[in-house]
């Protein structure tokens, strides 16, 4: 069955008045200024900013549990995952609890396009992405971010499932850095 | 570079003298790659005579990634990042072709909620493509205030987009065999505010252009291309429909739902600048009225299919179960390995016909990705449209075609 489009109805030109262009022009005027009275609509960044939903997808970072330990355990999932490559680990051996922590875990954020892929597969709840889009640097190194300043931009998140609970109470107090 | 690469058309070796405006003497200029009105990176060598447009040689590639090499090397999954950066102006509906595609080949169907909220993820980003290009291409015409008006409106549907997606622009928000995340809380208010609202924009909009009588004269009768010529050089969507051709992919092959919803298809009659405008601003006013149904017949449930071969599993599980932690491992080390096969699906994204031709040799990354993107093929009816013409109705031509370099380069 062949599709059955509508026509679309087209202006035509109307009478010498029109031809004087303006009908057209005040008509056009009279639209913008009405527009004058309304709310306005333009806001004054950098004074005012953005209200970010929730699940907004700025800059990912690494964050700690309630006990200040580093969650990543270097599982290099992310790694693997992160559509662009921007996302460099080394693993070390830790001496308590889980085992094993990233010894380097860069972010090379020249790279990084925000899909936060590695916050969906994280199987540790260990890579997050806060809110923060405003990122500066002067050169190319500046920019590729080191575990340190992501732990920091990360901070403390708390755990809504502990699953180390009985590990870490068989381990004692083990904290790792 | 360019000189040397590409040399410019042959002029013709006999011009009649005093036939033409400057004696048959022809320039050869470049308009872009860095032209405001080329949206994008377009390069256009032009070869004028005074100011009538004599040949127009469209050279594309300054935005080329290798989109379609880079996806032989990766999951299907990581893929769709990639697709945002096709239409930039419109993700959501890349998205949603980009998944389809892979559906179609793994033969997965989506639940009936994940169809809906597609469909409002490709009407919204209809809107928005539409009124982004209703607001640059009168912009290039020297209509400067439709570009504030549309622009207005845009920010509405982007907040809405931020709040679903978490984005802005680079939306990655389906997946395979489903969505990224179900609608947050009030978002279909948000939604069926704009819906209320937008209609009223849209009539002022029109008020503006539709009978303005300096719009008409640019562009009525400008850049026209008959249907026959159009259905040749492949142009689809608004540009297609703009010569009368009722042709619309939802129609003529529905996916995701599309043929229960309610709406016409328009066409125009004279296949020129003003007649693809038309079509554009109907086109809108469908949209709206396809978000509205798609509000009204929302249904409850699972957005996800239930795959653990496919869909990673629920992240408190991933937490504390053996199982679904390697299921999680599995799919974004492995992926997923649709059957050996080849097919093509296509969307009526917002440009027109958007297509993803997959081959699969049952590995975890496609054999081939090939992505038919309506731009690049637009582009090709620039010559069709602008030989013979001025050379500031090529600009109304070029407008009026609506072309996305991200698209075209791929």
């Amino acid at each position: 069955m062949p599709l059955k489009g509508t026509p679309v109805k087209r202006a035509a030109h109307a009478g010498l008045l029109a031809a004087t262009y303006l009908p057209s022009i005040l008509k056009g005027m009279w639209i913008t200024l009405r527009h004058i009275f309304r709310r306005k609509v333009t806001m004054q960044y950098p004074e005012e900013t953005w209200k970010l939903p929730d699940n907004y997808r700025g800059l990912p970072a690494l964050v700690r549990d309630d006990q200040a330990r580093v969650k990543c355990v270097a599982c290099f999932l992310c790694e693997y995952v992160c559509p662009p490559k921007a996302i460099h680990i080394e693993a070390q051996e830790i001496p308590t609890g889980v085992e094993k922590g990233p010894k380097v875990f860069d972010i090379n954020m020249l790279r990084c396009i925000m899909c936060g892929y590695c916050e969906e597969v994280c199987p540790e709840q260990a890579i997050f992405l806060t809110k923060e889009y405003t990122t500066v640097g002067v050169n190319r190194e500046e920019m590729i971010y080191h575990k340190d300043r992501l732990l920091e931009m990360g901070g403390i998140r708390p755990d809504p499932i502990k699953k180390w609970a009985h590990l870490t109470a068989e381990a004692g107090s083990g904290t790792h850095r | 570079m360019d000189s040397a690469s590409a040399p410019p058309p042959p002029m013709p070796s006999e011009v009649p003298r005093g036939e033409d405006a400057l004696h048959g003497e022809r320039m050869v200029i470049n308009m872009g790659p860095s032209h405001p009105s080329t949206h994008g990176v377009l390069r256009l060598v032009l070869t004028l005579d005074g100011e009538v447009v004599k040949a127009v040689q469209p050279h594309v590639g300054y935005l080329h990634r290798g989109m379609e090499k880079i996806a032989e090397n990766m999951t299907y999954h990581q893929f769709i990042p990639y697709t945002d950066r096709l239409d930039y102006l419109a993700p959501l509906s890349n998205n949603v072709a980009y998944v389809l595609a892979v559906e179609k080949l793994m033969g997965i169907t989506v639940p009936p909620r994940a169809q809906v909220i597609r469909v409002i993820c490709c009407e919204i980003a209809r809107i928005s493509a539409h009124l982004l290009w209703l607001g640059t291409g009168a912009l290039d015409l020297g209509a400067a205030t439709v570009f504030f008006h549309t622009f207005r409106e845009r920010e509405t549907l982007y907040n809405i987009i931020e709040s679903l997606t978490g984005t802005r622009l680079t939306t990655t928000y389906t997946r395979v065999g489903g969505l990224m995340n179900d609608l947050p809380a009030g978002w279909t208010g948000q939604v069926r505010s704009f819906v209320e609202a937008f209609p009223k924009a849209l009539d002022e909009l029109d008020a503006l252009l539709t009978g303005n009588r300096i719009w008409m004269k640019r562009t009525q009768g400008i850049g026209r291309i008959g249907a026959a010529q159009a259905i040749g050089l492949g142009l689809t969507g608004p540009n297609l429909r703009g010569c009368g051709v009722a042709y619309d992919v939802r129609k003529t092959e529905p996916y995701s739902g599309y043929e229960a919803y309610e709406f016409e298809v328009p066409i125009g009659s004279e296949g020129d600048a003003y007649d693809r405008y038309l079509v554009r601003l109907a086109e809108m006013r469908q949209s709206s009225r396809i978000l509205d149904q798609a509000l009204r017949m929302l249904p409850e449930g699972p957005i996800n299919i239930d795959d653990p071969k496919v869909i990673l599993p629920k992240k408190d599980r991933v937490l504390t179960k053996m199982e679904e932690l390697i299921e999680q491992f599995m799919i974004v080390t492995e992926g997923f390995k649709p059957p050996a096969g080849e097919i093509y699906h296509a969307i009526e994204a917002p440009k027109g016909e958007l297509g993803f031709y997959l081959r699969s040799e049952g590995g975890k990354s496609p054999y081939r990705l090939k992505i038919r993107s309506p731009s690049f093929i637009s582009l090709q009816a620039i010559e069709t449209m602008a030989v013979g013409g001025l050379l500031s109705d090529l600009i109304a031509v070029v407008a009026s075609l609506d072309p996305v370099m991200g698209e075209v380069d791929r």
